[in-house]
């Protein structure tokens, strides 16, 4: 199908889409990749009174570290992410989450900024937000905000940005030197969106575990940090069977839905194996 | 707003200009308002592939893009593969191994495999169905469009030495 009417705007500030987003009251939406929202337009899901185009304001897209933080604009595509030398130095978890996102031509075009807004319990960046941790900054008519992860996403495809806010910049801690990360997903063919992935990122002293931290994509409706299995890592360390512990404890903390792909079943015993998988992993890699 | 807007882009290093509404998807606009149909549609909703073209050299999908977006852009179709009437490496291995059956999702094959062997010209079989999963084949041809990519690759190569098209 094709999308139905709507106004169009390309505002060449982030101000003048802030003004319009009030201008609309709620009846437009922004335009960032569009990967998500263009289909759901072409289905008529979505019949916004205006687009709002964010393409055209080029200050929104860039890539930074600076004190152990990487800061990515919001209108930074996928595709950048992935083949930045920046990102491959500092904090290649991130490239490699960024990977598991869709087929390359759809990260030539995607955000992240705008997957972060959108919230889709299959993404795989609000699971990465929440295991490092992370922030994004939000733009309004009365200044800017910061929201931390654990207060960013609320509920199915749910965000706390208000109407007239635009997400403008995202906030990836890099985990102290030494730390082990790990990202597991599992989906029927690469590509298509996560049934379900663990990412784990682990502040190590040997076998013991000073902090841990892991979050969820696929498998509930909306990504979550499993903060059960974290406190039994962090009370009893990394070995085989602390390890297994964790990993029952996080099939048990997550609420995932029976649907086409996957029983709810399946999708536990996925959350167990793959937070297994990525803690051994995580437990030995730099 | 939702009135006609005007349009100029280049297509295939040609310059081209038109009119169309802001509603109106990228691929429709190549098809109905530029005549350039070799770009195919297929499900009209950023899933089979049909319709990937490159956008400003990267590949990308174009019944979810608006024409409006491609307002100064620079755009590369199936059409532009070849030169002079001589087979792109890519067209000419689809050729010769079976690349194509029924044809239909082969510009979008095309258009993936070119941005992806120009990322990694030495691909392993498993690489390039990873960089073809991105399309659709209701043929179900995939064997012989992963054997095609491979060659195109090593001639790819061969032509290159330090001269990449």
């Amino acid at each position: 199908m094709k999308p139905a009417k709507f106004d169009y705007h390309a505002p060449a500030a982030l101000e003048a889409a802030i003004a319009l987003l009030q201008d609309y009251k709620g009846e437009a939406r922004l335009l960032a990749g569009g990967q998500s929202l263009l289909p759901m337009m072409n289905f008529r899901l979505v019949e916004p009174a205006a687009l709002i185009d964010l393409n055209r304001i080029p200050s929104l897209a860039y890539i930074r570290a600076e004190d152990g933080v990487v800061r990515l604009g919001a209108m930074t595509r996928h595709r950048a992410v992935e083949f930045s030398p920046l990102v491959a130095e500092r904090l290649p978890l991130l490239a490699e989450v960024v990977a598991l996102i869709a087929h390359l031509p759809i990260r030539s075009r995607g955000t992240i900024g705008g997957s972060l807004a959108l919230a889709d319990p299959a993404a795989e960046l609000p699971m990465l937000l929440q295991a490092l941790e992370g922030e994004v900054v939000a733009r309004g008519p009365k200044g800017e905000r910061v929201i931390k992860a654990a207060g960013l996403f609320e509920g199915l495809m749910t965000t706390s940005l208000a109407a007239d806010e635009i997400l403008s910049e995202v906030r990836f801690p890099v985990p102290s030197a030494g730390a082990g990360c790990a990202v597991e997903e599992f989906a029927r063919r690469r590509g298509d969106f996560a049934l379900a992935a663990v990412t784990v990122v682990l502040d190590r002293d040997g076998e013991r575990c000073r902090k841990a931290r892991l979050a969820t994509a696929g498998v509930g409706p909306v990504s979550i940090r499993l903060t059960g299995a974290e406190a039994i890592l962090e009370r009893g360390g990394l070995s085989d069977d602390v390890i297994d512990e964790a990993a029952a404890k996080a099939a048990d903390e997550v609420l995932p839905q029976t649907d086409l792909h996957g029983t709810a079943d399946y999708r536990r015993h996925l959350t167990r194996v793959l937070t297994a998988r990525a803690l051994r992993r995580a437990r030995t890699v730099h | 707003m939702s009135e006609p807007v005007t349009i100029r882009l280049n297509v295939n290093g040609a310059r081209y200009e038109g009119r169309c509404e802001p509603r109106k998807l990228l691929v429709d606009f190549l098809r109905e308002d530029l005549g350039l149909t070799g770009t195919h549609v297929g499900c009209e909703h950023g899933v089979c592939g049909a319709c990937t073209i490159h956008f400003n050299g990267e590949s990308a999908r174009s019944c979810i893009m608006l024409a409006v977006q491609a307002d100064g852009a620079d755009l590369h179709t199936i059409e532009g593969l070849a030169t002079n009437g001589v087979f792109h490496p890519l067209q000419q291995a689809f050729h010769e191994h079976h690349g194509l059956q029924c044809g239909f999702c082969t510009p979008g094959m095309l258009m993936v495999a070119l941005d992806f062997l120009r990322i990694n010209p030495r691909p392993t079989e498993a690489q390039i169905r990873e960089a073809i999963s991105a399309v659709l084949c209701r043929c179900t041809g995939y064997r012989d469009i992963v054997r095609s990519i491979a060659a195109a690759a090593e001639t790819m190569r061969d032509n290159s030495a330090g001269a990449p098209r």
